[in-house]
């Protein structure tokens, strides 16, 4: 893991020294509410419906065991004993108060985290793979290069007042878990044909009221470059980004206008004047980062431990779990372990204190040390070996962390929708509580398979419902809450939007449809389809003349 | 017409906060002053617009509110307003009102 | 307008007010005396061989939307430039900024114009600014105040500051 240096730390303490003073003139008055937004933004404060949010990165998803215990202090300290890991690896507190907050922002920093850009105009927090550095389908890891564009993009002075947010995301592997497709910028490691490794650049993705599959708009960009080639995309958008619409703001409507090759030459013809520029990383800046990331000393261990095998042979309940919840490790005789925040009736993504101290000790005894948060809002150990996976998933079943559920319909992406959000329209959080008790028989869930549930309170899309299997979008219609079912999204390699079924449902008809939904599929499912692979093959006829004639 | 209330965030803290009769502010919805008509609701606003300046509360709004079962109750009428006053659905133990 | 004026480079930057020799002119204004001007662009792009034999310097002023490069080739006969910020969210200037001074090598003054607070001080002085017209003269100290807030910046731009990558790597060459 990326470890602070004397300059990093100096640079988290002057920026929380910073806003400790714009607290305090906010306090007095010397500035007014519209002055202070976007400086608390900045430092990921919004105000919402109940209360001050903050929001707290968790760059590229990678945590340490140290860095889990200070985020259970803080819900424990200054919020009501929980947080809420979100689908961009950010965690929130709901409750904080605007007093407290620049004493929550050293707490972090003392532990080499901070809330910068996790709100605003500007380059968010650079989200990645939840399984870097330990999938068994990876190129490279992908963390190095975020770490370099965190610091690149750290108070950048050319970019912190954007058209419009912009994120960026990075994968390693080909099998893409990270969303790379719906990102403003999506950067996914390639091998070109000489061998080398760089970087096949998507711009122009995102999702929210007009989602848009990204662009390609350079198949192979060598690593070197990455950091004059980010700046220049930066720029052509600052520059020509449209500012007068808030709606048409992000870097996709731009991209749509002109065109995504009329954009690339833009884009090219700044970058002749960057690249091998000061922007360019200096010699041994990205050894120095690199090493940081050398994989952790692993036991040689057979491919295959006998006793895990036999494990699971004695005890069904522990194979399901291994079935659904592991993922293939790069190293022989280890695993991934995904543990899922997302208990059969629970609240997708949220953690008590005592269940992060937990996790925090599960990583020291089982996974040296580290974790792991997606986007899919499931925390990961990502080092276990296969001789400790039989106790490890007892004491995660102890602590409620082991539903077998990981890519299932259980496993489901809420926002926190009008329970928290002053944007939202309808509540999310309840719907995927009501589906995950509909579906709680765990031999049900794993026969029907992978299938992805999304679901976003507003058109804003926090919930990532365009690019769920099935997704579902909560809408006012004259104050009552209605909900609106798209089909075949996709946020992987193969990237899709969903499409709109039909009408939207009532508040207390959505867990019926989707019942629906998947008895249809199971109707005509054919061998090993996955609900997507049969949505594929039959289309949204099949799906909605069923949901239409019941509902 | 329906009646209105003052609601607004605590400007230290984030609170949800109602315009009391008193001139001050409650996490209660039960404490807060209702407004009866255009011109109670401009004194309702210029009284909030002075806590703004005050560095009191921030975002101050009229919300409706249904008085009309039971005067001795005070509901919002928009479900978003009565989340916000009651705290998340998904967490009825929040619940502000339920207290005192 | 009050104006301050930035000098010396990197950390030890520091910001005064000043007097403003400039003249800002409309477009259909008569030029004064003999003060050096400001003019739309415009009325450069209009004027601008009469302008430059009154032999007084001349400076462009820039709306946010106006890219560097209608000026790119003029930059020689122009000592000033300003950029507009119509409001401080409005952060195109900043990339303007930029342009000028290290894609076409503009050395004469860069005028920040507009909404110009204390809180974006820094990220405007890193992107090449030196004056900036600000609201009221008692806030100088405070913006001499907010270019010191940071000793670390992380990447390269238009000021004299070394970034935190470029002093790692001198610190280990140096040991």
């Amino acid at each position: 893991m990326y470890r602070y240096d004397e300059f990093d730390h100096a640079f988290v303490r002057q920026r929380v020294d910073q806003f400790r003073d714009q607290v305090s003139r906010r306090l007095s008055g010397e500035l007014s509410e519209d002055e202070f937004k976007p400086l608390r933004l900045m430092n990921g404060l919004y105000l919402q419906l109940h209360a001050y949010m903050l929001r707290v990165a968790i760059p590229y998803g990678t945590l340490s065991s140290r860095q889990m215990r200070c985020l259970a202090h803080i819900a424990r300290t200054y919020d009501k004993d929980y947080g809420h890991f979100t689908t961009r690896q950010n965690i929130q507190y709901n409750w904080p108060a605007l007093k407290d907050v620049p004493d929550i922002l050293m707490d972090l920093a003392a532990v080499e985290m901070h809330a910068l850009q996790t709100s605003g105009n500007c380059i968010r927090n650079v989200t990645a793979d939840q399984y870097a550095g330990a999938a068994a389908d990876e190129i490279e890891d992908p963390r190095v290069w975020c770490e370099i564009i965190r610091q690149w993009s750290s108070l950048h002075p050319e970019f912190s007042f954007l058209p419009r947010k912009f994120k960026i995301a990075v994968t390693g592997a080909p099998n893409d878990r990270a969303a790379v497709a719906v990102h403003d910028i999506g950067l996914r490691m390639v091998r070109n044909e000489a061998g080398e490794v760089g970087f096949q650049v998507l711009v122009g993705g995102g999702q929210g009221r007009t989602p848009v599959i990204g662009s390609m708009i350079r198949a192979f960009l060598p690593k070197r470059y990455l950091l004059s080639y980010l700046e220049a995309i930066l720029r052509v958008y600052n520059l020509l980004g449209r500012r007068d619409n808030i709606f048409k703001a992000r870097i996709k409507i731009l991209v749509q206008q002109v065109g995504a090759q009329v954009f690339a030459d833009m884009v090219e013809d700044e970058w002749q004047h960057l690249k091998d520029g000061p922007v360019e990383l200096p010699d041994g800046e990205l050894e120095r980062i690199q090493a940081y990331f050398a994989p952790p000393s692993f036991e040689p261990l057979p491919t295959l431990h006998a006793g895990f095998v036999e494990a699971k042979d004695r005890d069904p309940a522990f194979a399901a779990w291994a079935r659904s919840n592991l993922a293939d490790h790069r190293e022989p005789g280890y695993a991934i372990v995904n543990l899922s925040l997302k208990p059969v009736g629970g609240v997708p993504g949220d953690a008590t204190s005592a269940q992060m101290d937990t996790v925090a000790d599960l990583a020291d005894r089982f996974s040296l040390g580290e974790i792991r948060v997606s986007h899919e809002q499931n925390l990961i150990l990502p080092h276990v070996r296969q001789k400790d996976l039989h106790s490890l998933w007892q004491e995660l079943t102890a602590v409620g962390f082991a539903t077998a559920n990981i890519g299932l319909i259980s496993d489901i992406i809420a926002c926190p929708g009008l329970d928290y959000c002053s944007l939202a329209n309808a509540r999310s959080i309840p719907i995927a509580q009501q589906i995950s008790t509909r579906f709680a028989e765990l031999d049900r869930m794993h026969d029907i398979g992978e299938l992805k549930v999304k679901i976003s309170g507003c058109i804003n899309a926090c919930g990532h419902h365009h690019v769920g299997h099935i997704g579902i979008l909560g809408v006012d219609k004259k104050g009552e809450e209605f909900y609106q079912i798209t089909l075949g999204g996709d946020a992987t390699e193969t990237a899709e939007l969903g499409r709109l079924v039909g009408p939207a449902l009532p508040y207390d008809k959505v867990a019926d449809a989707v019942e629906t939904l998947v008895d249809t599929y199971l109707e005509h499912r054919q061998g090993g389809e996955r609900f997507l692979d049969t949505y594929r093959r039959v289309g949204l006829q099949p799906f909605k003349e069923k949901l239409y004639a019941t509902h | 017409m329906p009646k209105h209330v003052v609601t607004a965030n605590r400007l230290i803290d984030g609170a949800v906060v109602y315009l009391t009769d008193c001139g001050g502010w409650s996490e209660r919805i039960q404490d807060a002053i209702v407004a009866d008509g255009k011109e109670a609701d401009a004194a309702l606003t210029a009284a909030a617009d002075r806590a703004v300046a005050d560095c009191i509360v921030v975002a101050p709004y009229l919300i409706d509110v249904d008085t009309a079962a039971d005067s001795s109750v005070l509901r919002a009428l928009r479900y978003r307003e009565r989340i916000r006053s009651d705290g998340p659905s998904i967490h009825p133990e929040f619940a502000k009102n339920l207290k005192g | 307008m009050p104006l301050i004026k930035t000098s010396g480079a990197g950390t030890t930057a520091s910001a005064d007010v000043v007097a403003d020799p400039w003249v800002s002119v409309g477009d259909d204004d008569p030029l004064p005396a003999a003060a050096p001007v400001i003019v739309s662009l415009t009325r450069w792009e209009r004027d601008r061989d009469a302008l430059l034999a009154t032999g007084r310097p001349v400076g462009v002023r820039l709306a946010s939307h106006q890219l560097a490069t209608s000026i790119a080739g003029d930059l020689d006969h122009l000592a000033l430039v300003a950029l507009e910020f119509p409001t401080f969210r409005d952060g195109r200037a900043y990339s303007t900024a930029r342009q000028l001074r290290e894609r076409f090598g503009f050395k004469g003054e860069l005028r920040a114009v507009g909404n110009v607070l204390r809180d974006q001080l820094l990220f405007m002085h890193r992107c090449g600014f030196d004056t900036f017209e600000i609201a009221h003269p008692d806030a100088a100290a405070a913006f001499a105040k907010a270019l010191a807030e940071f000793t670390v910046f992380y990447q390269p731009a238009t000021d004299q500051r070394t970034p935190a990558p470029r002093l790692r790597h001198l610190r280990s060459a140096a040991e």
